[in-house]
């Protein structure tokens, strides 16, 4: 199997996603199928084809670094599951 | 006269605009029909006091001569695109209740032409899957069934609410985006009329991330005029987005009727799969038939590198989607999940809030993004995509239309397709080579299947010509001339 436990393990932290003990064998199970059909793209000759990173060729376009349309600040912290005082609440990172 | 929810849009333009009925009769009527088939599942939040609001202006509007070139029209629209203060939550439950301070400039434009929002339209969680069984808010059913049999159908995915709605005149036209196929395929089984415009066509500014090299806006409506008049207002440059292209949007409703003579139509052999239906391959015949007896020169292409379109599309989708998803961290929106630290606050946020489909594409997309993967996967994806397009574009130098079936069956039972993950991808067969080359597409009705199910043929054309996708639209719609109705219509 190309992806063992040991993998799903290391993707499921790597995706900051929580895999409980009992999904991992089907988590392993469905990658496994879904990359083992991918493997047929090895089988096209890509040698000196560019990879496509957008189908639009357009150069980015560039503009002064001035603030616009800026939201207020009540209104951005309207939606998160904790502020204080006008900051966004996360668990203690530093001791 | 029909009953209102019965017009199209180019109709009710005319009827609001010569005092027929107002703008709050036509609402009013959507607003029954809409709770009269509550039972599909197909709102995920009505908006119907705000409808009726816009209504009473619309009417003011149209009285004082200022009407916008959509006033009055009732629209659904789906739930990946933020409307200020109103639920737009990607049917997910990790954005469960997040009312984004901004709207779309897509429905922004809607709004500023006189749309008025019905409401939101369920759809597959993120925009991932086909049959939007993966909702957070439950699946959807299509208002079509199957002769005879009470068997309940899915209405196709992702936009799945967006489609069923127009089609059980739920709403008079509806919003979409299609990655893989999410306008086009639920439009095939649900019998309306879904286009998916150049990529770059239309802004993605505020509408909610899924793969967005792919992701594009589009309208789904009862007939390919409407689809016309929604893209008119739909399409057009916007700085915020920086893929979105600068170029004048044509009044794409100016002659549809002009005919298929001369046109060069390409049917790609590659198409004909190995165990198609032959209820679809006659469809397709059918199609031909239509073109050729319209005076079109029809040629055999080949596109050589379909049959790798669909794992090139699931190698980079879900990699843009585990990066566009990794936002969803529990801090400034969304569900959070106490944990012993940050990193595990975050790690059962994530499983809490996410479903089981949007989590098999963010592993799978952290897989192809991870060291020592990089090269062997998602480099070759983005390889192999180059030549899907090229492909197109070498086909493109001898036809100007390419037609081919946009679905490989008619509308499944809802919990079919479930084993196995591949299984349902390989819905989106015909859709996805169109995506990954950035190309407009359109699905009209054509048929039914021996089931009485509507099927449809999609036109694929080239960069920017939305024009020859509609006429081409509009001669089929025409020619099949599909009157049938989905046994389910509210009201």
């Amino acid at each position: 199997m190309a992806i063992d436990k040991a993998t799903v393990l290391r993707i499921s932290r790597l995706a900051r996603i929580h895999l409980a003990e009992g999904e991992i064998d089907t988590v392993a199970k469905e990658l496994n199928g879904i990359i083992q059909w991918v493997e047929q793209l090895k089988e096209v000759d890509t040698e000196s084809i560019e990879p496509m990173t957008s189908v639009v060729e357009i150069e980015l376009p560039k503009r002064e670094d001035i603030p616009d349309d800026v939201a207020n600040q009540k209104e951005l912290l309207s939606n998160s599951p904790s502020t204080e005082d006008g900051f966004f609440v996360v668990p203690k990172v530093v001791e | 006269m029909n009953k209102l929810t019965d017009l199209t849009i180019a109709r009710a333009l005319s009827g609001l605009k010569s005092k027929e009925f107002s703008a709050i009769e036509l609402t009013k009527a959507y607003i029954s029909s809409a709770e009269a088939s509550r039972e599909l599942n197909i709102y995920v939040e009505e908006t119907f006091d705000i409808a009726l609001q816009r209504a009473t202006l619309s009417d003011k509007k149209l009285k004082s001569g200022d009407a916008g070139s959509l006033e009055g029209i009732p629209v659904a629209v789906k739930d990946l695109f933020c409307t200020r203060g109103i639920h737009s939550a990607a049917c997910s439950k990790v954005l469960n209740g997040f009312k984004p301070p901004y709207e779309s400039a897509v429905t922004e434009k809607l709004w500023d032409s006189g749309a008025i929002l019905i409401g939101k339209a369920n759809m597959d969680e993120f925009a991932m899957g086909s049959s939007n069984t993966t909702s957070y808010y439950g699946s959807v059913t299509n208002p079509w069934s199957p002769k005879g049999a009470g068997k309940k159908l899915v209405p196709g995915g992702s936009s799945g609410g967006s489609a069923a709605a127009v089609s059980a005149r739920a709403a008079l036209a509806a919003t979409g985006t299609d990655t893989g196929g999410s306008i086009r395929q639920p439009a095939s089984f649900c019998g309306v009329v879904g286009l998916k415009p150049t990529y770059g066509r239309c802004s993605r500014w505020g509408i909610i991330a899924f793969a967005s090299s792919l992701d594009q806006a589009g309208p789904i409506t009862r007939t390919v005029e409407d689809a016309a008049l929604m893209l008119n207002v739909m399409a057009g440059y916007d700085p915020k987005d920086s893929t979105s292209v600068n170029k004048p949007v044509p009044n794409y409703a100016l002659n549809l009727n002009q005919g298929v003579k001369g046109l060069r139509v390409g049917i790609p052999g590659e198409y004909q799969m190995d165990g198609m239906s032959p209820e679809i391959k006659q469809l397709w015949d059918k199609g031909i038939e239509w073109f050729k007896n319209g005076g079109a020169e029809v040629k055999d292409i080949s596109l050589p590198h379909t049959k790798y379109a669909l794992p090139t599309y699931y190698i980079v989708a879900p990699a843009e989607a585990s990066s566009n998803l990794a936002r969803y961290d529990g801090v400034r929106f969304g569900l959070r999940k106490s944990g012993d630290d940050l990193q595990d606050m975050y790690s059962k946020s994530r499983a809490e809030g996410f479903g089981e489909e949007v989590k098999r594409r963010v592993l799978i997309g952290t897989y192809v993004l991870s060291a020592g993967y990089y090269d062997a996967y998602y480099l070759q994806a983005q390889r192999v995509r180059t030549r899907i397009a090229e492909d197109f574009k070498q086909a493109f130098s001898n036809v100007d239309v390419i037609l081919t079936p946009t679905a490989p069956s008619a509308a499944f039972e809802v919990g079919a397709n479930m084993d196995d993950p591949i299984s349902m991808y390989l819905n989106d067969i015909f859709t996805v080579p169109a995506s990954l080359a950035g190309l407009p597409g359109i699905s009209v009705p054509a048929g039914l299947s021996s089931e009485g199910l509507p099927l449809g043929l999609q036109i694929i054309g080239e960069p920017f010509n939305e024009h020859n996708v509609l006429t081409s639209g509009k001669f089929i719609e025409t020619a099949a001339n599909f009157d049938s109705l989905p046994q389910y219509i509210g009201g």
